[in-house]
């Protein structure tokens, strides 16, 4: 096996004194698809938000890429240009359009030109299937088609991972379906992906391994396929038989 | 009306447009369904219909109708010349226009302010209107260009000196503080308990002082050569010229890709040097006028609108300071705002104008004017943080995440996201503080200075014009003027608030 393109090892986090993540290891191979479930408060968006450095961490480490994220969170900026976020409400930003959405971070982070920007930008839009909107501010547009912007916005910095935080909780569902296509689209081309989500048929059908979290540890990680079957932790039979039915 | 629809019912023929019943729209329909559809709503208009007879007709009677429109003294405007109960007495308005306007602005320079004014209006006014190109020039020009070249007309006066000069003469003011607050110290050493411990400080100090002295030698040394050749300005505009040119030229990127800001820089110069030349700055520029002598309509809009382009970017600076992380910067900026915030603008002022100066060393003099203005600049600023702060705590915390997350600087975030969000949100209670500071203006009359309205008021004492309603026809003309401006401004921001929120229209 080759080295892991996100390796956390011993992550320990705490919100003033409650422990919200404990011990956590975890290694992701390139263009593996990673899904994390678990109940609510179980810590799954804070390890995710722990990845890109929107969470600082007390204890442990994580490497991304072959850049290491300790708890003084040195190097946070080189992280997050190899990370792409996807956030459970959009965060697009509202006073700018599509495009400007888009072009934003390549031609103030990368120092691309507008132009060249702004063909990358429509590539993306195309591959998520809105480039007909790109003169649309956020506010006119469904909710799904705002999500994918998110998407193709997080892509125009070619990020290495891709983190998506409950992509598809706030959508209708209608527009669940559009959000999750994309993403599968995504996944073919051999993009690694952390996905936090409930959406278990994504989960079957896209995900190397599911790793389901409670209480702030990982339960159980498993292949979809032995994880749905064959669940061995009674606190994930538990889970699995609440949200299945 | 067709029968009630049986429970399968198929169109025939398409109803044709039907004009609405004439009752509901037009005149009548506003009647009928606005101002007489109820008990309440009929009382409410009737009051209202009587509240405009009494406000509107008496003010027309007064300013149109039975005014005086031409006279050349009091006699005009008295109600045994006229025949009638006399209302606005405007010959007298007429004969005090130039001092409302200029103050006592020697006549003679006169031209010195219209020509400030009209530049101020060339300039501003591009600016204003979103449709026209190049606004990072015109912005340039106007919050940078225009107020030196403002106060080298408004005040006259030449320059000794550029750069080079200048920036040796704070340092070495600078270093002279220094030396100043180290021998103060070891005078006192000698009479102090704690001796020995002031002595150790100033000599410290005093060693510091030296050193610094010995640093900025060079270049005290370059100033007192180059004051000694003839063309003193012009040397030092070559020297302060070549070496901001060659920092812009390395920091552009050299010889890659530092034309662009080389070739910028050498034409801002170029422009300085046209305008030292034009107003012959070179040879001591035009003639002096100090600042008591300004007043009038010129005061009013220097201090508001130095008040108005300073006190923004000090709001926005306390607003982020106050927000900060970081605990020093966050108890300066609280304290800076509630200092400020608790004390009236008359003391702020009075404090500026009479007490400042005894806190100053000696040699180091402020304007009065310019002290006023420092003072409403710092007061509307702390209200301004609180008006900016409201913005900034509406935005959700998401869009700083995303901005991040894109790996965006914590600048880049604030400069392109979030204030740019933030401000919009509070364009109504910007303006609304703007529009305050423009009527605060007038409380610099009571520290000496001679504004729209303090000139107005020293105009009443002329025994010329003493008439019954001279005073309320001065009120009137310069209520008149402050609404135009403030009512100008409070369009201006619905217009832009409309504008930018276009995202917020779906």
């Amino acid at each position: 096996m080759s080295e892991p393109i996100v390796k956390i090892s011993g992550l320990n986090k705490w919100y003033g004194e409650f422990h919200v993540l404990r011990d956590i290891d975890l290694a992701v191979q390139k263009g593996e698809r990673i899904v994390i479930c678990g109940p609510s408060g179980s810590g799954k968006s804070t390890l995710i938000r722990c990845i890109n450095a929107l969470e600082e961490f007390q204890e442990g480490e994580i490497v991304v890429d072959g850049i290491e994220l300790g708890p003084n969170l040195k190097h946070i900026d080189a992280v997050r240009r190899e990370v792409g976020m996807v956030f459970q409400s959009f965060n697009l930003f509202p006073h700018l359009t599509v495009l400007d959405n888009c072009t934003l971070a390549p031609i103030w982070v990368r120092n691309i030109p507008k132009k060249d920007a702004e063909e990358t930008a429509m590539k993306f839009l195309e591959r998520v299937k809105i480039p007909h909107q790109a003169n649309k501010f956020p506010g006119q547009m469904s909710g799904g088609q705002q999500q994918r912007v998110a998407i193709a916005r997080a892509l125009t910095m070619n990020p290495k991972v891709m983190l998506f935080d409950e992509p598809t909780s706030a959508l209708d569902p209608e527009m669940v379906k559009e959000v999750l296509d994309t993403m599968v689209d995504l996944a073919e081309e051999g993009m690694t992906m952390l996905v936090v989500t409930h959406e278990m048929g994504f989960a079957r059908e896209v995900a190397n391994r599911v790793v389901f979290m409670d209480a702030g540890q990982i339960i159980e990680a498993n292949t979809p396929n032995e994880f749905f079957a064959a669940p061995q932790h009674a606190r994930t039979k538990l889970f699995l038989s609440q949200i299945l039915r | 009306m067709s029968d009630v629809i049986s429970s399968s019912f198929v169109r025939r023929d398409l109803l044709a447009e039907r004009p609405a019943p004439v009752k509901t729209t037009g005149f009548i329909g506003l009647m009928r369904t606005r101002l007489f559809n109820s008990p309440t709503n009929i009382l409410l208009t009737i009051l209202g219909a009587l509240l405009l007879w009494f406000t509107i007709v008496p003010s027309v009677k007064f300013l149109m109708v039975d005014a005086v429109w031409s006279g050349k003294d009091r006699a005009a405007c008295l109600a045994e010349n006229a025949g009638f109960a006399v209302g606005a007495c405007w010959p007298y308005i007429q004969a005090k226009f130039p001092q409302l306007i200029y103050g006592f602005y020697p006549e003679a320079e006169r031209w010195r302010v219209n020509l400030t004014l009209l530049l101020a209006a060339i300039l501003l006014l591009p600016l204003l209107i979103p449709r026209l190109p190049a606004k990072g020039l015109n912005a340039g020009l106007f919050f940078v260009a225009f107020p030196v070249v403002a106060f080298f007309l408004l005040h006259g006066g030449g320059i000794k000196g550029f750069g080079l000069s200048w920036t040796a003469g704070l340092l070495q003011l600078f270093d002279e503080s220094i030396v100043g607050a180290g021998q103060a110290l070891l005078t006192s050493s000698k009479t102090s308990a704690i001796g020995p411990l002031l002595w150790v400080l100033g000599s410290l100090i005093a060693l510091l002082g030296t050193v610094i002295h010995w640093l900025i030698f060079p270049l005290t040394w370059l100033r007192d050569y180059i004051q000694g050749t003839g063309q003193s300005v012009w040397t030092d505009f070559a020297v302060t010229a070549a070496i901001v040119c060659l920092i812009t030229f390395v920091l552009g990127g050299g010889v890659r890709t530092g034309g662009r800001a080389l070739a910028s820089s050498i034409a801002t110069f170029i422009a300085i040097a046209i305008v030292i030349k034009l107003m012959d700055l070179d040879h001591g520029g035009l003639p002096v006028v100090t600042t008591n002598l300004w007043g009038g309509l010129l005061v009013t809009l220097v201090v508001s609108v130095t008040g108005i382009v300073t006190s923004l970017p000090i709001g926005i600076a306390l607003a982020l300071g106050r927000r900060s992380t970081i605990p020093l910067i966050r108890i300066f900026s609280i304290a800076f705002i509630e200092f400020w915030r608790g004390v009236p603008l008359i003391t702020v002022l009075f404090f500026a104008t009479y007490m400042l100066p005894l806190f100053l060393p000696g040699n180091f003099t402020v304007d009065g004017l310019v002290r006023a203005l420092i003072g409403i600049a710092l007061f509307t600023g702390a209200y301004q943080a609180e008006n900016v702060r409201g913005g900034l705590a509406a935005i959700p915390r998401g869009q700083s995440e995303a901005a991040a997350a894109l790996g965006l600087s914590w600048w880049k975030t604030t400069s392109l996201i979030v204030l740019p969000q933030a401000l919009r949100h509070v364009i109504p209670n910007l303006v609304n503080s703007f529009i305050s500071l423009f009527k605060d203006t007038s409380l610099v009359s009571i520290v000496a200075l001679f504004d729209l309205l303090g000139s107005l008021r020293a105009s009443f004492a002329d025994p010329k014009w003493s008439t019954p309603s001279t005073a309320f026809t001065g009120f009137a003309f310069a209520g008149i003027i402050y609404f135009m401006f403030c009512f100008g401004m409070s369009r201006y921001s619905l217009f832009v608030e409309h504008r930018l929120n276009a995202h917020r229209r779906n």
